[in-house]
């Protein structure tokens, strides 16, 4: 069964993807609403970055995450400067990179959920007296509630799924930056096979019922709405 | 209350330029081909074209001038779409609510309840807008945009995506409307016959310039432009309920140039009413016709004319007492009666639509 330290890494992982899927639903919108709608010249610059971790190798992304959030890096300098913690190789760390990792899995379907959505509603709210940002709530939200759903599912699954940038980046630290996929490398490292089936089964189980969550939202949803 | 506009809007190769001054009241349809403008103008007035393009008043409030821009939510205009565009997610109550809801309280000038009765909206409340006939969605859209209480009422086609059962039943509604609410409604429209029914002023648009403007009777039966031409050509004329001729059921309604006699009809009608009458409808005669069947029979001026197509020409002419008709003739019978500017003759006028 589940030893304490794969518990503590379970648990990492959960609260991980958990503030990491906040984070990025709260970035995402406004950037996934930024690019369904603008016409600026530089829009296919930016939907080339986010896209960026759906084909970079994760090493390169945690190669360049090190750099930056190291104590000599920009960023990492500039916390150590201001007397925080350098991030490398901690939690904070951990969710920025995994914040950079599963952008693109949030605002991919975001962006489509807004680009679908007739325009029209938009200017019918806006005569009915409705603010930008009421629109946005009481029009946009309720009417994209699936793209939201299938946000959240996608992001939160990636980032319990991912390896490369958190070894990277992360390192192994139990308690702190240890994740479920690291400790199923170690236990196979060391040979301990059964441990391994427990967790690798266990994500194999969760990755599942999170996929299966979202097509079923998005059958019901296209069931529902012809 | 007035609304000046001036706007100038190029979308590529079209351009919108127009200078308009529009009453405050009533209904003002903006009429002309699909093409012309007419919805872009009513876009603009709301605010959902891209500013910095003009000026815009209403009665003593700006709206839009160089460099100020009231955005569309602050514009307090109600807008009726084409397509009804009602929210999915609300029930036909949820969609009625949402600018309800929005308007402040000091501003609501018609309430909730009167609003669903106006339209017949009761058993629909609770409905959800997928279920919804087209007719159906036009009425709660039309609901929707007077709950929020707006100065100013913008319609963009509003029948022209229906069938021709629901367009009847909701331009009797919007007769209703006009009768009851005291707000001025700009109508756009490429519908002849919408206009001799609703507008009391007219705004002709070709090609993203204005034709002309002005009262509606007056421009119907302009001989120089295209709706005194059309197939179904028509005058209107605005009367009162003079009484009723009980031995022969007829309605006695007085206008400036006298009296028309209409059969009843089963009709209770009372006030003022609007008489549309067909340029089709109206016969000439150079003396007064003595053994007739046309009860109605007025002297009248010849104004001008113009020719329909190689067989038949229409004519204007001026009712002593007041108002315009239209008579559309055979050549031939223009030739033979001398039809010319300022030839005082009889019009004898067939049939009379009338509108409560």
């Amino acid at each position: 069964m589940l030893s304490g330290a794969d518990l503590a890494a379970l648990q990492v992982t959960l609260r991980l993807a958990l503030i990491t899927t906040l984070i990025l639903l709260l970035l995402g919108t406004p950037l996934a609403w930024w690019l369904a709608r603008s016409r600026a010249w530089f829009r296919p610059v930016v939907e080339a970055v986010v896209a960026l971790p759906l084909v970079l190798p994760p090493t390169v992304l945690g190669f360049y995450l090190l750099i930056l959030l190291g104590p000599e890096g920009a960023l990492g300098g500039l916390v150590t400067a201001l007397g925080g913690r350098p991030l490398a190789f901690t939690f904070s760390g951990l969710v920025i990179g995994s914040v950079l990792y599963s952008l693109p899995f949030v605002v991919q379907p975001l962006q489509t959920a807004f680009s679908t959505l007739d325009r029209r509603l938009l200017e019918a709210s806006a005569t009915l007296r409705a603010p930008p940002f009421d629109r946005f709530v009481s029009v946009v939200v309720p009417l994209s509630r699936s793209g939201f759903i299938t946000a959240a599912v996608l992001g939160f699954a990636h980032t319990v799924g991912e390896f490369g940038v958190v070894l990277m980046i992360g390192g192994n630290i139990p308690g702190e930056t240890q994740v479920l996929s690291i400790a199923i490398y170690d236990h196979v490292e060391a040979l301990e096979y059964t441990s391994a089936h427990w967790l690798a089964g266990g994500l194999l189980l969760l990755s599942f019922l999170l996929l299966l969550t979202v097509y079923l939202v998005n059958r019901r949803w296209s069931v529902a709405h012809p | 209350m007035t609304l000046s506009a001036r706007f100038r809007i190029a979308r590529g190769a079209f351009v919108l330029e127009v200078d308009l001054e529009l009453p405050g009241e009533g209904v003002t349809a903006l009429f002309g081909p699909s093409g012309c403008g007419k919805t872009t103008l009513l876009r603009a007035i709301a605010g959902l074209e891209s500013c910095h393009c003009g000026r815009l008043k209403v009665g003593h409030q700006v709206w839009q001038e160089r460099g100020h821009c009231l955005p569309t939510h602050r514009r307090a205009v109600g807008y009726v779409f084409q397509e009804a565009n009602l929210f999915p997610h609300l029930s036909v109550r949820g969609n009625l609510e949402y600018g309800w809801k929005r308007a402040p309280a000091a501003e609501r000038r018609i309430s909730f309840d009167q609003v669903v009765v106006l339209l017949g909206l009761e058993p629909l409340l609770e409905r959800r807008i997928r279920g919804l006939s087209g007719g159906e969605r036009q009425r709660v859209a039309i609901a929707r945009a007077l709950l929020a209480s707006p100065r100013l009422l913008l319609m963009d086609e509003p029948l022209a995506a229906l069938d021709e059962a629901s367009r009847e039943s909701l331009l009797e509604s919007l007769e209703r409307l006009r009768g009851t609410l005291a707000i001025p409604m700009l109508y756009v429209t490429h519908s002849q016959r919408e206009v001799g029914r609703l507008a009391d002023h007219l705004v002709l648009m070709e090609a993203g310039r204005i034709r002309a403007s002005g009262p509606v009777e007056e421009l119907l039966t302009r001989t120089d432009l295209p709706l005194a031409r059309a197939a179904d050509a028509e005058a209107v004329i605005e009367a009162e309920v003079a009484g009723r001729d009980e031995r022969y059921h007829l309605l006695r309604l007085r206008f400036g140039g006298g009296e028309f006699l209409v059969p009843e009809a089963g009709r209770r009608v009372e006030g003022r009413v609007r008489l549309r009458i067909l340029a089709r409808d109206v016969a000439l005669a150079l003396e007064r016709p003595r053994a007739t069947s046309v009860l109605n029979v007025f002297p009248a001026v010849v104004e001008s004319l113009a020719s329909v197509n190689d067989a038949q020409v229409v004519v204007r002419l001026a009712v002593e007492g007041g108002g315009h008709v239209l008579s559309r003739i055979t050549r031939r019978s223009a030739d033979a009666l001398g039809i010319a500017p300022g030839l005082r003759l009889f019009a004898q006028v067939k049939s009379v639509a009338l509108m409560g």
